[in-house]
């Protein structure tokens, strides 16, 4: 517990802020307190690591072919060997490194796409729940347009008209998915602002900006944070589907959906062109989701059947 | 004794939506021609039963909720008809005390900056003197330093009322309105609150409005009554007169009902049938008289006027309809008459 400062001695400096990371810290227990959470946690921090770092200890050129060891199965497989440890593809590039290098762009749309929905989604649903009248139905007219509109559509329209690169895939899949989390802020603001500390801090005089920020703000976070997690998994599978369809990272850069796209014709010959981009995903939505159900029961054990 | 704060002839109705298409088609009474008047220093207790319009009145000075109509000067300034801004300034002047100290404290601040937000909002205080101000103040509500960077749900209900307390005299403002302050604390705790706030009125020249529902700690705090009924004050004195002789018949009712601690005296407990009306569609004449033990044929037809008894004892029932009326607007000015014409009847 932090000592008060006596007259004359300089206060103690971010004692706020350190309380601050205090009550964080206490939902960081509660989370490690579930067995889910923190094998979430930890099968994606793996693959985190793994994404960033491979290349140190695996530097193969994902793009490099070999025609004459085209389609070699994984080393345990007959034929297989450890030069290309899960096989290679019908040009004879090796598997492994394009589902690494596929990892790095699925976690980094994921995450940018999320973080872009989330800005939007945040500050509309802000402002829709606190303000009210005209300026919400207007925001909530527009997010019942865009639920309305089929979002595959959506995206492959926008990207058949500005063109498939990275940036235009996180900005569309971002704006695509803003409507959540407007719904999910709104919702939560419209209790927040009904309680008395709202009430108390109009009393005191603040102005309605700073009750939004400090006071409102603070305390819609947690469902937030949950959908947040939830949500990159979502991203991640609508990447790869976009990618299967050619809608999404240009090639060559390899991504999962791709490589599911190009390896099935070779489902009968070749298992595990389609099999183990496959179980990527998996792992990555299974470790993510995992991660957020932990992080709901931490931050509100209220939200448990949501 | 200089007024520091007047209303006269408060009203707040609540349109209320019925039918398909949401009309508004009714509304609830929930203020309705309220006028009183609080000196500096002074405790003006508002007591009556749930739903009986205390609340409303203390939300609706504060301009919390906006009054349908009436007046409301502080220090001789109409604050109903101030602008948002030099309202936001008046605020520092009249502060709140909730009655839930759960609700009324951001669960994620720290009780530093939740005593320090009024100083950010109304002065251009240094850090350092901020810091000092704050802490002078936890310690005047009797809280540690150290319980500084504590979150609300770190304190007992008590403590969280003080901090409250603290979060509404930090500014040293001149009116504090208590919304049933007390009313979630323990008994123990009770006592201790009432006490600490007894004597911060002392030591800080301050006025309460202090809205309660409990007879035994209006009579402690209050050095004037009004009690409330519908919506409407129906008797307004000194503490002493009221609980000595109270003279409307619902005043005399609730205070029968207050047990007394002596099990060889009798009560003679007057009883009232009934349930409180509905506050949307209230009782035609006397507001009371569906309920009334002393019912007279005029109290069907016709609202009383508010009289006065005695010179500092208000009542609104027939029964004293041969005393003189009282004009809330006793101190009014020519346009201030002219409202009053035109509401004339409105009682």
């Amino acid at each position: 517990m932090s000592a008060p400062a006596r007259p004359g001695e300089s206060p103690e400096r971010f004692r706020n802020l350190r309380a601050t990371l205090r009550l964080w810290g206490e939902t960081l227990k509660a989370l490690g307190r579930s067995p889910g959470g923190v094998a979430g946690g930890i099968l994606l921090a793996l693959i985190l690591a793994t994404s960033l770092g491979f290349h140190v200890v695996y530097p193969v050129d994902p793009l490099a072919q070999d025609l004459l060891a085209r389609l070699t199965p994984p080393f345990w497989e007959e034929g297989g060997s450890l030069a290309h440890p899960l096989g290679t593809d019908n040009l004879g590039r090796d598997v492994l490194v394009r589902i690494l290098y596929g990892s790095r762009v699925s976690l980094a749309v994921g995450f940018a796409a999320v973080l872009v929905a989330c800005g939007a989604g945040i500050l509309l649903g802000l402002i829709s729940g606190y303000y009210g009248g005209r300026t919400d139905s207007v925001i909530m007219r527009v997010a019942d347009i865009f639920m309305a509109y089929p979002f595959m559509l959506l995206t492959i329209s926008v990207i058949a008209v500005l063109g498939n690169s990275i940036f235009n895939l996180i900005l569309v899949l971002g704006l695509s998915d803003w409507v959540t989390y407007a719904r999910t802020i709104r919702g939560s603001v419209l209790s927040i602002k009904e309680k008395e500390f709202v009430l108390a801090a109009r009393s005191v005089g603040t102005r309605h900006r700073v009750i939004l920020l400090r006071h409102i703000f603070p305390n819609v976070l947690s469902p937030i944070l949950v959908l947040a997690t939830v949500r990159v998994a979502n991203i991640i599978i609508w990447e790869s589907g976009l990618s299967f369809l050619g809608m999404g990272v240009p090639p060559p850069m390899p991504t999962w959906g791709r490589m599911l796209a190009e390896g099935r014709v070779y489902i009968t010959d070749a298992w595990w062109l389609v099999t183990l981009p496959g179980l990527a995903i998996m792992l990555t939505i299974l470790s993510i989701n995992l991660l957020g159900d932990g992080l709901r029961d931490a931050l509100d054990p209220r939200l448990r059947n949501i | 004794m200089p007024e520091l704060l007047e209303v006269r002839r408060l009203v707040k109705h609540f349109p209320v939506r019925r039918g398909l298409l949401g009309r508004r088609s009714a509304k609830v009474h929930a203020v309705d021609d309220v006028s009183f008047s609080l000196a500096e220093n002074e405790t003006l207790g508002l007591v009556g039963e749930s739903g009986c319009g205390k609340s409303t009145t203390g939300f609706s000075i504060l301009r919390l909720i906006e009054p349908t109509g009436g007046e409301v000067r502080f220090q001789g300034e109409n604050i109903l008809t101030l602008a948002p801004e030099p309202l936001r300034r008046l605020r520092r002047k009249m502060q709140i005390v909730f009655q839930d100290p759960f609700g009324s404290l951001n669960p994620r601040m720290t009780v530093e900056r939740v005593v320090e937000e009024p100083l950010l909002n109304h002065e251009a205080l240094s850090g350092a003197a901020r810091r000092a101000r704050v802490k002078e103040t936890l310690e005047m509500v009797g809280l540690l330093p150290e319980h500084l960077t504590r979150f609300p749900h770190e304190f007992s209900g008590g403590q969280r009322q003080r901090v409250c307390v603290a979060r509404a005299l930090v500014l040293r403002p001149k009116l504090v309105v208590g919304d049933e302050p007390v009313s979630a604390l323990d008994v123990s705790v009770r006592a201790q609150v009432l006490n600490l706030l007894v004597e911060l009125q002392r030591r800080l020249n301050l006025s309460y409005l202090f809205i309660s529902h409990d007879l035994a700690v209006i009579r402690y705090v209050s050095h004037r009554v009004g009690v409330m009924y519908l919506g409407q004050i129906v008797e307004l004195a000194d503490v002493k007169a009221i609980y000595a002789r109270p003279l409307h018949p619902y005043t005399r009712a609730l205070l029968s009902a207050v047990p007394v601690p002596d099990p060889r005296r009798s009560r003679q407990r007057i009883l009232i049938k009934g349930d409180v009306p509905s506050p949307i569609d209230p009782p035609p004449g006397c507001r009371f008289h569906p309920r009334c033990p002393e019912v007279m044929p005029v109290c069907r037809e016709q609202a009383p006027l508010t009289r006065a008894a005695e010179p500092n004892h208000l009542v609104r029932c027939h029964l004293y309809d041969h005393h003189d009326v009282w004009d809330p607007s006793f101190q009014a000015s020519a346009s201030d008459a002219l409202n009053r014409s035109t509401q004339g009847g409105s009682a």
